[in-house]
């Protein structure tokens, strides 16, 4: 079986996938999917809950249909109430924000229509107001963040990384925000606080990949064995088993709570969360990998210190090539490579004692 | 600070860590253990369960904005007085458990009052509304009645009318229930409800208990300029209040201290009352005309400056905005909670389950450490519900069920480096020591930012949602700790073990699955 057989390769880490060397085409990927998350955000909109626009609400708990829901809308004296089914077995109404006093006759006439405890009655109220008030504090988050973000790792690693770590961010909430303005899934406080938990999220798995970077990294201008991309390159595959083992088992827990919140209990806070949580981990999967590193090595390589040591590898390899050609690879060759990257898998590996008349 | 494996002790650590587990398991589920709080001496232990937030166990809840009603800017002291009058009257209806929080600071924050239980329009309203301080002519005085169980033994509450009592004309039907105004018993005094000022009330004072009977409002609390508690110029010695009106209540305090100065005995006095209550009633020598008054009295320091705060509440440059109300159902609130652990059962079997597929006998420890994780999570909550009030909302609980992926995480930054140190030719032990030493950086900082991110979230969001952010946060930190004192003992105690020296397919350490075939003597079986 191909899936078995790769799994077991990648397993054993004899695989070696170019990720650094072909940015070019992830990037166009992530180019194309990030302007098609722009253009739904611009001509769609996102479609915002309760709390963003203001407004009243009521659910029951009841297995009435929605028809009964606005007849019994009729009672209550709110016709412009808008009925939908939630879930298997609750009716939500949806109207203007209503008054104390009108909240009450409303709750009172649902729970006689429906026989349940007025207590049962869920009822939510927003003001016109709220809803820029928790903007501007996710906004507010999400700038506090990225500052404390980009210190820690500016401190931690070099500011390189932290910019690369910043602009993968970047990459997964434009993609996340738009597949929320695509799909017209609702925006509530908890698809906020998801969103703005991704952040972690993708910073988390970027970091684990950046902290091998690091160390394949560290006195490489001092050799002339690899160039920074490619030693990005290996972090990566290095990395890789552990990167997608992560995001299973991160997306695992994720998609329970999606599948239990979105067939059983319909919307709520366990839906909102999830959902975007979801989207972001399998987003910052990818970025971390396709775009985080990628970037990264891209702007190192600016570095003359990194350029002249691309030089002396190239050189290097040109005077081995000319003693022993024809290196195997794993992959076939991409001509659309800019950097020569050699892809020999677990060989390519340092601190292994190959006897240099062996190469 | 890498340790050499040898003089690393596993058992040592494992030893204190399953101490701390006890002591842990002790804190949450004995009784009978004390703890001196801001309450007094309580029982602890008393609920060996997660509190519950208001969405799992239904329950009205408040979000109130500050807005300022003058040109400055909502400061944190203005915030305090409101969330202060808030909690009395919310207090003022009997209900237990209520809560009365703030969020965030001056302008941006937001004041959250949680009700559990049966909905109650009235709260709602009480909370509502701004809180009223009025000067009224006092018309009438008498001594507190006793209200008390006919039999002491008796829990049952033997209590008369509850202030204020409210009346449009000062008549008999007013008198016969002032006569049964209560002002002793328990409950009595907790004051918060609004009085009228067009009508004529009959309260207590809070201090003295005294009942009185008073005249319809003369000067309103807004009409407060300023109040601060202050020595007398003269004596030096007498503490003193001192008031300061604005422009019509300059006009109004003059009017009526005018009329007050020429009468004598009772009548001679004015209240000043505070949500109803009687916070003081001083004497009025002589006209105040200038709209600068004193207040004299046997104050203490502390007295004074109470009063003062007092007098400023009518002055509170806000007022509070509803900007959310919730009545939350008990039935719906439990389907959520059964939805969401429910949903972290099952997220914590698949994640078992593909850690024991891949890392097979390792896959077990993964599992144990995991099992150890939400058992310390589990304790801290009740604990942190017991000690702080910590309640746990739908959002905490889907927290605790993602942070499933971000624990067991670590677990796999330590087994892949373990293994990558297998590869690279190291010996089981040697490898379990400096796989540690790599992995324990890479999960530091990866906890680092998840935790930086959760605190953010923690202090910028708003409502149940932020119960999201702190379980996050304590699960990373919990995560940490447990792969330290945890994880990494019972790994080093495993590859001491015979068996899985012996790299055998289920130990997940067996040369073809490390990919080291073309290093180790035989090429192993590829697996397809």
């Amino acid at each position: 079986m191909a899936n078995r057989s790769l799994a077991a390769r990648l397993y054993s880490g004899q695989v070696s996938y170019d990720f650094v060397g072909r940015r070019k085409l992830w990037y166009l990927l992530s180019g194309v999917i990030v302007l098609v998350a722009i253009f739904g955000l611009g001509t769609k909109g996102l479609n915002l809950g309760l709390d963003f626009k203001g407004g009243s609400q009521f659910q029951v708990k009841t297995n009435a249909s929605v028809a009964d829901g606005r007849a019994a809308a009729r009672d209550a004296g709110i016709e412009d109430a808008v009925v939908t089914k939630v879930g298997t077995d609750k009716l939500q109404w949806r109207t203007t924000t209503l008054e104390s006093s009108e909240i009450a006759s409303v709750t009172a006439t649902l729970a006689n229509t429906f026989k349940v405890a007025e207590a049962e009655v869920a009822t939510e109220t927003v003001g016109p107001t709220w809803g820029k008030e928790i903007t501007s504090k996710a906004t507010q988050g999400l700038v506090v963040f990225l500052i404390l973000v980009s210190l820690f790792l500016s401190l931690y690693f070099q500011w390189q990384m932290a910019l690369a770590a910043i602009f993968a961010l970047a990459h997964d909430l434009v993609i996340t925000v738009g597949i929320y303005a695509l799909s017209g899934f609702e925006v509530t406080p908890a698809t906020v606080i998801g969103v703005l938990t991704i952040l972690g999220f993708s910073l988390y798995d970027t970091v684990v990949v950046f902290d091998k970077v690091r160390e394949n990294t560290a006195g490489i201008t001092k050799s002339s064995k690899m160039t920074y991309s490619e030693a990005a390159n290996l972090a990566l595959n290095q990395t890789l088993v552990r990167s997608i083992n992560t995001s299973i088992i991160a997306v695992l827990p994720v998609a329970s709570i999606l599948v239990i919140g979105v067939g059983f209990l319909g919307a709520g806070t366990l839906k909102d969360l999830a959902l975007a949580l979801f989207v972001g981990t399998l987003a910052g999967t990818y970025s971390s990998i396709f775009v985080a590193t990628p970037f990264l090595a891209q702007i190192r390589e600016r570095n003359p210190q990194m350029r002249a040591l691309a030089k002396r590898v190239a050189a290097r390899r040109a005077a081995d090539d000319g003693r022993e050609p024809g290196l195997e690879t794993d992959l076939p060759t991409d001509s659309g490579t800019t950097i020569p990257v050699r892809q020999v898998g677990e060989r390519a590996q340092p601190k292994r004692n190959i006897p240099r008349s062996k190469r | 600070m890498a340790s050499p494996s040898s003089a690393y002790r596993p058992g040592r650590v494992l030893t204190y860590f399953t101490l701390l587990m006890v002591f842990l398991a002790g804190w949450t589920f004995l009784g009978g253990v004390s703890v001196f709080s801001k309450d007094g001496w309580k029982d602890i232990g008393a609920h060996s369960t997660p509190k519950l937030g208001l969405d799992l166990r239904g329950g009205t809840q408040i979000i109130l904005t500050p807005k300022a009603t003058t040109g400055a800017p909502v400061s944190a002291e203005n915030v305090k007085q409101a969330v202060e009058i808030i909690r009395q009257r919310v207090n003022a209806f009997g209900v237990a458990e209520a809560e009365v929080q703030v969020q965030g600071t001056g302008t941006s924050s937001t004041i959250i009052v949680s009700i559990p239980g049966k909905a109650n329009s009235a709260v709602v309203d009480a909370v509502k509304s701004t809180a009223k301080l009025n000067f009224r002519p006092v018309l009438q005085e008498a001594a507190p009645l006793e209200f008390k169980p006919k039999d002491p033994k008796s829990t049952e509450e033997v209590h008369g009318i509850f202030p204020p009592i409210m009346s449009a004309t000062n008549d008999a039907a007013f008198k016969a229930k002032f006569d049964q105004l209560d002002c002793t018993s328990k409950g009595a005094l907790v004051g918060g409800v609004p009085d009228d000022p067009k009508l004529y009330i009959a309260t207590c004072d809070k201090e003295s208990r005294q009942r009185l009977i008073l005249a319809p409002s003369r000067v309103e609390g807004t009409n407060i300029a300023d109040a601060s508690a202050g020595v007398d110029s003269q004596s030096n010695a007498i503490y003193q209040v001192f008031l300061d009106f604005d422009a019509t209540g300059r006009t109004q305090f003059a009017a009526v201290t005018t009329e007050l100065a020429k009468k004598t005995g009772v009548e001679n006095r004015m209240a000043i009352v505070l949500d109803g209550l009687v916070v003081s009633s001083p004497s009025v020598n002589e006209a105040i005309i200038g709209g600068k008054a004193q207040i004299t009295g046997n104050f203490t320091l502390q007295e004074a400056q109470n009063l003062a705060s007092v007098l400023k509440y009518g002055a509170l440059p806000v007022s509070l905005d509803v900007a959310s109300q919730s009545q939350l159902s008990p039935t719906l609130g439990n389907d959520q909670l059964k939805g969401g652990l429910l949903a972290g059962i099952i997220g914590l079997i698949v994640v078992v389950g593909y850690l024991l597929v891949y890392y097979r006998a390792l896959g077990v420890i993964a599992f144990a450490s995991l099992v150890v994780a939400a058992i310390m999570t589990y304790f801290s909550i009740v604990i942190l519900g017991q000690q702080i009030g910590l309640a746990l909302t739908l959002a905490g609980v889907a927290g605790l069920v993602v942070a499933i992926g971000i624990t067991a995480d670590s677990f796999v930054v330590y087994f892949e480096r373990l293994r990558d140190e297998v590869r690279e030719g190291k010996g089981l032990r040697g490898a379990a020591t400096s796989g540690w030493v790599r992995a324990r950086r890479t999960i530091l900082v990866a906890d680092g930012v998840s935790l930086l991110a959760a605190v953010v979230l923690y202090f910028l969001s708003v409502g149940s949602v932020r119960g999201f952010a702190f379980t996050l946060g304590l699960t990373t930190v919990l995560d940490v700790f447990v792969a330290f004192a945890f994880t990494r003992p019972l790994v080093e105690l495993a590859v001491r073990n015979k068996w899985f020296q012996s790299g055998g397919k289920l130990t997940g350490l067996d040369a073809a699955h490390l990919g080291i075939s073309n290093r180790a003597a035989t090429p192993a079986l590829q697996e397809s």
